[in-house]
């Protein structure tokens, strides 16, 4: 629908990769953008409603509590305890609840009013997060199994001796390659495409109805119901690539620790 | 009217995963559908499927974006 308005008048700036980089103070490297910000709120509001949903306990919990219990439930037994098995979970759900809930809350922030900015939409802060991964369940692996074992561990038994070089390098650029590369395109892609659309779809909306002929208004009043559908939609998106990163996480995990391979 | 070959590649390298999701939620419904009790189990198994499906088509985003010059 856009490319009718763009046809019509050409001025308009369809919504690229230049929208995600809004640097505030400074420019550069190290210039403090609108993402960083964003991060920032996320960790301060985290951090103030897990410790008001946790302060004053009672066996009968308020609204704040009976929130923080069933997303902590929802991740120790969802994720924690089935996907890496109950002998070792325990130690791991900390840091998959805090895996979720940060994704999953930064990624509600753009489609929240005011703040409207996936963080997750500029690569460096899924990067990061799966850089974390990378090293927990590598260091995990290689604590259990020792450095030789690990290695030798990631090859499944019982392979027929010529096969097992080509199949320890493909698991090898599986475990080292692969695996943290689409971690972080997929949580990426999902946030950036889902922003963009929006953009295109409310943004080329407006610009159809503010600056089109009649049947080009009709059209974008079109496109601005389709952007409220979409707005829907992501919500759906945002809570499962927040579920399907950690849920990966934990399969990464278990993967390490599993005796067998 | 103007633009860039790379979003056609995009376009390209959606069809695969469009039918690979197709067929895992296909399966996964299926499965349910015959044995409710098995829904906790079937469905990491799902979305395990249809994140590593769904996978090269954000490859294909990510590529058309950086092929885009």
């Amino acid at each position: 629908m856009s490319i009718v308005a763009l046809a019509t008048e050409g001025s308009y700036q369809t919504p690229g990769v230049q929208d995600f980089w809004q640097p505030l103070i400074g420019d550069g490297a190290f210039a403090i953008t609108r993402a960083s910000v964003v991060i920032l709120l996320s960790v301060a509001l985290l951090s103030w409603a897990l410790l008001a949903g946790t302060k004053k306990l009672t066996v009968v919990p308020g609204k704040g509590q009976a929130a923080t219990e069933v997303t902590y439930g929802f991740v120790r037994n969802e994720i924690g305890r089935d996907i890496i098995g109950s002998r070792d979970f325990l130690r791991f759900v900390p840091f998959l609840f805090t895996l979720f809930v940060l994704i999953l809350l930064n990624n509600l922030f753009s489609i929240t009013p005011i703040i409207m900015f996936p963080s997750m939409g500029r690569i460096g802060f899924p990067a990061a997060l799966t850089l974390v991964v990378f090293v927990v369940y590598h260091w995990i692996g290689i604590q259990k199994h020792g450095f030789v074992g690990y290695f030798k561990s990631i090859v499944p038994a019982g392979l027929p001796i010529g096969l097992i070089p080509y199949i320890f390098i493909l698991e090898l650029i599986t475990d080292l390659f692969t695996r943290p590369v689409t971690l972080a395109l997929r949580l990426f892609g999902n946030m950036f495409a889902g922003h963009m659309l929006l953009v295109l779809l409310v943004g080329g909306g407006e610009y159809m109805i503010s600056h089109g002929a009649f049947g080009i208004k009709i059209a974008g009043g079109g496109s601005l119901v389709m952007g409220f559908v979409m707005t829907v939609f992501e919500i759906l998106v945002q809570v499962l690539q927040a579920y399907i990163f950690t849920l990966l996480a934990a399969l990464y995990i278990a993967g390490a620790v599993a005796d067998e391979h | 009217m103007s633009g860039n070959i790379a979003i056609l590649g995009y376009g390209l390298s959606a069809i695969g995963p469009g039918i690979g999701i197709g067929l895992i939620f296909a399966a996964y419904i299926n499965g349910v559908a015959r044995q409710p009790e098995a829904r906790g189990m079937l469905q990491p198994i799902a979305f395990l499927g249809f994140a590593l499906a769904e996978a090269l088509a954000i490859f294909g985003l990510a590529l058309a974006f950086v092929f885009r010059s």
